[in-house]
């Protein structure tokens, strides 16, 4: 299993170099020289320009700058914002606990929805049930989740009020940020009513961001069901008299579950791209929405920065799903 | 004396075959009828559309749709915040997105297979090679990075396609490669390489034909997401600009009308929403008829 984890370890080392030089000629593919972008409208005489230049190393061959940027990197210096001046890593570290917390709140929600819809579906294969599910689910894999979250807006809180537009809780509660996790963070404080804010604020986006992994796991779940559901051990089972529950939810479920994991790991980087148009739309202060900001203030050493540490949390993530799926079907262990 | 009749029965041709599998789907039908009829007022959008898209009436600013108190029959979905016909706005959008997906389709089919051939018929070095390239790119969020990309090269709808092209590319090249490692080793292709056939002869005449099926319902796929992630990066005002009629990017500019006209925000999403449904659904049945491991289940 050890050998097998430093494999695919040592796959991600190439890759993260490549993803290195990609976010490293990023800055330097831009019209303009980091100088210029950093003075903006200003004026600046050839001297001051050369002299800034050799200030920051730019002067220097590109391959020593790119070893450099490499040597800052392995030491946690991903570089610091042109316009607040802080570390890129620091605000990356503050900002996405939100993330987090709105992604793991999605991915819950859609495979607690997403599970048992595919398994009806395939249970009652060809039925009007078996159909309307997986309608929904196409529409849902369908769906363009920015005008997704509008409608939702428009109706849940511009006509019924339920639920707030924007942010993670309302301004009338104040607490230290402890976890970062505003659901934690509201229950430890004490506050009366403070966790509930919480979840109000965080019901729509966490819809809008389930929807597609939702529509996603549930076509795979009932595919997979459908593939196992015609084999022997379970005719097997059903002959030995067990109940339907019993045959599909132990002998089916557990067998049909090993493809919908690898899916529900490959939904990381959908829920991240999700997370982009989502957290726009709520003012939902993670790294989608801060990664969109800096783009729009051309805060070009925050996008760099920011490019490598989602690239980076993907490459563990996806890591991290593959040894749990070498744990789960020892047939792909190698 | 009986006379008897001789029928003879003619195989049915590939095409026959394929629409018959094809439209034991209803859906795929349905699909590619609304796909058909976008396509239609796309390609006849002059004669379509009720009025100009980019005329400005300053006297019919946000009019509701016909059916609401207020609303006229001349502009059936109302109109914007500057006085245009969404309507036509709409009829001349489905101009651009299925330009979006054609051209986002095909560079990336044409690149990718061609990556993805080479990568698996020669294997060894140049396959590790590219695979860990799309490795990379597969590294990070796909519309984060094609937001990057356009970020460099510019805001704009034909930048906007180049990313997302290269964004789709991993795809087509990991689907070419693996079909035509499983195809490579087989019978036919290792006589027709002993009768003498050329290395292009046998990775474009005699395996590449062999590998379309899962390639034409890929496409299908990546047509739909590159509508959506168009339309996404026009929302974040990354694709194409105002006052272009796409759908995305008047979705943008109807964001702030949200609270007071739901017409502005519902119309345009709604025409992305059915054009992705029916091509997706379309993909459904494609699937259906060409990949013979998944028929009839």
């Amino acid at each position: 299993m050890l050998r097998f984890i430093f494999g695919r370890l040592a796959v991600l080392i190439p890759t993260f170099i490549g993803v290195s030089i990609i976010a490293f000629s990023f800055i330097r593919l831009l019209p303009g020289d980091p100088v210029m972008l950093m003075s903006g409208e200003r004026v600046m005489s050839p001297e001051r320009h050369a002299q800034l230049m050799a200030d920051l190393g730019l002067d220097r061959p590109i391959y020593i700058q790119y070893f450099d940027y490499l040597l800052n990197l392995l030491q946690g210096d991903f570089g610091s914002s042109i316009v607040t001046k802080r570390a890129v890593l620091t605000d990356f570290l503050q900002l996405f606990p939100a993330t987090i917390e709105l992604s793991l709140c999605a991915i819950i929600l859609a495979v607690c929805l997403g599970v048992p819809a595919g398994v009806l579906a395939a249970v009652k294969r060809g039925t009007w049930l078996d159909q309307t599910l997986m309608g929904t689910a196409l529409v849902g894999y369908s769906m363009p989740i920015f005008w997704w979250g509008l409608l939702l807006v428009i109706f849940f809180s511009g006509y019924l009020g339920w639920t707030p537009v924007s942010g993670r809780i309302s301004l009338m509660y104040f607490f230290p940020q402890v976890t970062g996790f505003m659901l934690i963070d509201s229950l430890i404080s004490g506050q009366a009513g403070a966790f509930k804010s919480a979840v109000t604020y965080l019901i729509l986006p966490t819809i809008v961001l389930a929807t597609i992994p939702l529509a996603v796991i549930a076509r795979q779940t009932r595919s997979a069901m459908l593939e196992v559901l015609g084999e022997d051990y379970v005719r097997t089972a059903r002959s030995k008299g067990l109940s339907p529950f019993r045959v599909i939810g132990i002998h089916a479920l557990r067998n049909a579950l090993i493809p919908v994991v690898t899916t529900i790991g490959l939904q990381v980087g959908v829920l991240l791209a999700g997370a982009i148009l989502t957290e726009t739309i709520f003012s939902w202060p993670g790294i989608g929405k801060w990664m969109v900001d800096s783009v729009f203030k051309r805060d070009y050493q925050v996008v760099q920065g920011g490019l490598m540490l989602i690239a980076a949390v993907i490459m563990v993530v996806n890591l991290i799903v593959d040894v749990l799926y070498g744990f789960i079907n020892p047939r792909i262990r190698y | 004396m009986a006379v008897v009749e001789l029928k003879t029965i003619t195989p049915p041709t590939g095409l026959a075959e394929f629409w018959f599998y094809f439209s034991r789907n209803k859906g795929a039908v349905i699909g590619l009828a609304v796909f058909l009829i976008i396509l239609f007022l796309a390609v006849f959008a002059m004669f379509a559309a009720p009025h100009s898209p980019s005329i400005q009436n300053r006297e019919v600013l946000l009019l509701p749709p016909a059916w609401v108190e207020g609303g006229r029959f001349t502009y059936f979905l109302g109109t914007d915040a500057v006085g245009r016909d969404i309507l036509s706005r709409l009829i001349y959008g489905a101009r651009f997105s299925l330009f979006i997906g054609v051209v986002v389709v095909s560079l990336s089919v044409v690149s990718g297979v061609l990556v993805g051939l080479i990568a698996g018929y020669f294997r060894g070095r140049t396959d590790t090679i590219i695979m860990r390239v799309m490795d990379i790119i597969l590294a990070f969020p796909s519309l984060l990075l094609a937001l990057v990309l356009v970020a460099v090269l510019g805001p704009g709808l034909l930048n906007a396609m180049i990313a997302i092209s290269l964004v789709n590319l991993p795809h087509f090249v990991r689907l070419t490669r693996a079909a035509v490692m499983t195809e490579r080793t087989k019978d036919y292709v290792i006589a027709s390489k002993v009768a003498g056939a050329g290395t292009l002869r046998l990775m474009f005449l005699t395996i590449l034909p062999n590998c379309l099926a899962p390639l034409i319902v890929q496409a299908t796929l990546a047509f739909s997401a590159a509508i959506l992630d168009a339309a996404a990066l026009g929302f974040l005002g990354m694709g194409a600009q105002p006052p272009t009629p796409e759908w995305g990017t008047m979705l943008a500019e109807a964001r702030e009308f949200i609270q007071r006209a739901w017409w502005v925000v519902t119309f345009p999403g709604l025409a992305i929403l059915i054009t992705v449904l029916a091509i997706n659904l379309m993909g459904d049945g494609l699937r259906d008829a060409l990949d013979p491991k998944l028929k009839r289940s």
